[in-house]
């Protein structure tokens, strides 16, 4: 590593193209090339000064782009194998991860689940893909704009000679008795813009210089971003749950810590109708007679006051009372519910009725709340019915015994007792639906169906999220940082008299064409040659 | 003096990129632990009622050993540690050990039925409102938690227990 020592005397860091104290073209010797580097205005990047010890290695490792650009390619690929087979939480919940690949995709599915791919997006290495892409925009960032910001400040309005020759667009112009008309073309570049400089006659015309900064302003956007997803991870600052609240039910909303609960009054499913809804539906409702118009929940929140214990009664105040619909949340604080799901006509009640087989008179009815049972149910004039046993979701399992597959009463059966005056220890009979078993094989009485009572379940969605603000104005960041870098262009003319000649060099950053143009209304009537585009005859 | 410097700003800002770095991993790969109770920290209390009428407050029972159980009727393996957890309870009832058995919210005919037909002597309360399974972030069952004599939790069980570690649950929190 050496320092590149300049004709006046100055130090500069390896790297340097443009002598920091005189402007004197120094590059690698040899002064072969025709035209200057001019990327971050010939000035070194930070990183190449030193390298000695570790932090500066590190340091150089994430200042490079090349880096940057492979890190981007190869977090690219992974996040585009992750998506070959389904990730673990997409696949159905009976089968277990490791059978479930193998069996669906083959030995390559056995690969893809052994290689960790079935998490990918949470996985430790694409973590660190991601944060060392973080940390490579703040590095190359970092290791750019500062130099690039000293250099322009620092820039000469009239640099050396050599510098003005080695720019792309540069010309010679014969300084002859009717002159060149120097304070027009001044008026000119002031018309389109451009702050002016002068020293000795030696004039540097600037514009757009914030351009530059473009690239940058999107870096602090991008990393704003990524903080943003970052904070996730913070306790308190993301939920997103499932909450199931059956017509009546009054439930504690999970992620709130118990602050919350949400009762469900009513769930209500629409579709449209042939007759009612408008005319322009009439010929995709006869393809598809079941479109759904409105799900909506009506729910009413309410918000636990004071300190109980979980299984307390909580004393309960009513904050917001709405009709949730898709799209339509009902926010409160930071919290949004969403209608995410439904479950129609869940058995709630079951109705029967105790009759004789024979006569079919029935001596009473009764009513079974699917979800609190009662031991004994009382017909009056001494008709009774006991519920010896309850299964909410019935079947059979391997050894013919009637068991419940859930709590949730998805298939009631029941075996009653049916005490009569002329029974009266009672006669045995299991029910479920449609279908009656009777142990004893000759009953005298039947519990016969008499219609069901059905509610409604609403699936919500309970989301909170704190980070939205630093996504979106990360994001908006970005897009300011890109506007500012794309339509703009930092463009640049030196004029300078020099022993009877005039000498013009022109730099823009980007969109030469566009520049060539502005160059030649400036110098229109100005008896000022326009500079040729050196590359053009280089070729 | 400027390169100390230099050195100075790029560790320091090495080293904040690489605790945003180790704070995302660590609490990416806690994450699934942060959807459980904290082991060797207070248990959260609560309130229920058995099906006797009697209510229960977890922290009234500082000073013995709880074993908190998450159960639920139509499930075959809560069926099955059942009458052990009955026999076990038994012998370490007199020896400062309290069984809770927390239904998950069935109704009280079913749960009734339930207790009568394991003659189960400890009490049993439901948790009609989620509320206590919340707390305990209760999903897959039976789950079982053991709770010492200065009201942490222990250790945790997700499955059917056998009689043996019922008994050796029961004799780590042993007052």
């Amino acid at each position: 590593m050496k320092e590149v020592k300049c004709e006046c005397g100055h130090i500069n860091p390896v790297g340097t193209v443009i002598c920091e104290a005189c402007g004197r073209v120094i590059g690698d010797g040899d002064g072969s090339e025709k035209l200057l580097d001019m990327r971050y205005e010939a000035s070194p990047r930070r990183s190449q000064h030193y390298n000695k010890t570790i932090v500066d290695k590190i340091w150089n490792f994430f200042s490079s782009v090349k880096v940057g650009v492979w890190l981007i390619v190869i977090t690219l690929v992974a996040s585009a194998v992750g998506t070959i087979f389904p990730q673990e939480m997409y696949i159905p919940p009976t089968i277990p991860a490791d059978q479930y690949y193998k069996q669906e995709y083959g030995t390559l599915g056995q690969l893809y689940y052994q290689l960790g791919f079935d998490n990918l997006y949470s996985s430790w290495w694409y973590m660190i893909l991601i944060a060392s892409i973080g940390i490579s925009l703040v590095i190359c960032s970092l290791d750019r704009v500062i130099p690039l910001y000293k250099a322009l400040k620092n820039q000469r309005t009239a640099p050396r000679e050599g510098f003005l020759e080695k720019q792309r667009l540069f010309g010679i112009t014969e300084d002859s008795a009717d002159g060149v008309d120097i304070p027009s073309i001044k008026q000119n570049l002031a018309s389109k813009r451009y702050s002016i400089k002068e020293e000795n006659g030696s004039i540097l015309a600037e514009k757009n210089r914030f351009s530059r900064w473009g690239p940058y302003v999107n870096h602090i956007g991008l990393i704003i971003f990524l903080f943003g997803a970052l904070l996730r991870f913070v306790p308190g600052m993301y939920v997103d749950e499932t909450l199931w609240v059956r017509e009546g039910e009054t439930k504690e909303v999970p992620g709130t810590d118990g602050k919350l609960y949400l009762k469900n009054e009513k769930f209500i499913r629409q579709l449209y109708n042939k007759s009612k809804d408008d005319q322009v539906f009439q010929d995709a409702l006869k393809k598809n007679p079941a479109v759904i118009k409105n799900f909506q929940t009506n729910a009413v929140l309410y918000e636990k006051k004071g300190d109980t214990l979980p299984g307390e009664q909580p004393e309960l105040k009513k904050v917001e009372t709405d009709k949730i619909q898709v799209n339509r949340p009902l926010k409160y604080k930071h919290f949004a519910f969403y209608q995410s799901d439904y479950k129609l006509d869940e058995m709630n009640k079951m109705k029967f009725r105790l009759i004789d087989k024979k006569t079919q008179t029935s001596f009473g009815g009764l009513t079974i709340d699917l979800y609190d049972p009662k031991k004994d149910y009382n017909l009056g004039k001494g008709y009774r019915v006991e519920l010896l046993n309850y299964f909410p979701d019935f079947e059979f399992d391997e050894n013919s015994e009637p068991v419940t597959k859930s709590r949730i009463p998805n298939n009631p059966a029941f075996v009653f007792n049916m005490v009569t005056p002329d029974r009266p220890k009672g006669e045995a009979s299991f029910v479920a639906i449609r279908q009656t078993i009777e142990p004893e094989g000759n009953n005298k009485y039947k519990m016969a169906f008499n219609g069901i009572e059905t509610q409604n379940v609403t699936g919500l969605t309970v989301r909170k999220d704190m980070t939205l603000w630093f996504l979106a104005i990360g994001g908006a960041i970005f897009m300011i940082g890109v506007v500012q870098g794309a339509y703009w262009n930092h463009r640049r003319i030196w004029i300078q008299r020099k022993k009877g000649q005039v000498w013009i060099a022109a730099h823009t950053n980007k969109n030469w064409y566009g520049m060539k143009r502005e160059i030649h209304s400036i110098l229109t009537g100005t008896a000022l040659q326009e500079p040729k585009d050196q590359l053009d005859e280089k070729s | 003096m400027a390169k100390k410097q230099r050195l100075v700003v790029r560790t320091i800002i090495l080293l904040l990129l690489a605790a945003a770095l180790v704070y995302a991993l660590y609490a990416n790969l806690t994450k699934d632990k942060t959807k459980q109770v904290k082991m060797n920290a207070a248990a959260p209390d609560f309130v229920l009622t058995d099906m006797k009428g009697t209510k229960h407050q977890l922290s009234d029972y500082k000073g013995k050993g709880v074993v908190l159980n998450f159960w639920g009727t139509w499930c075959k393996p809560c069926e099955k540690e059942m009458p052990y957890m009955d026999s076990q309870y038994k012998d370490f009832k007199a020896k400062g050990v309290e069984i809770l058995a927390v239904n998950v919210g069935e109704s009280n005919y079913s749960v009734q039925n339930f207790i009568d037909q394991y003659h189960l002597s400890f009490p049993v309360m439901i948790d009609k409102k989620s509320e206590v399974q919340n707390a305990y972030k209760v999903d897959p069952l039976p789950v079982t938690f053991i709770i010492d004599k200065t009201g942490k939790v222990i250790d945790q069980f997700t499955g059917s227990l056998s009689e043996s570690q019922i008994n050796s649950f029961m004799n780590r929190i042993k007052p």
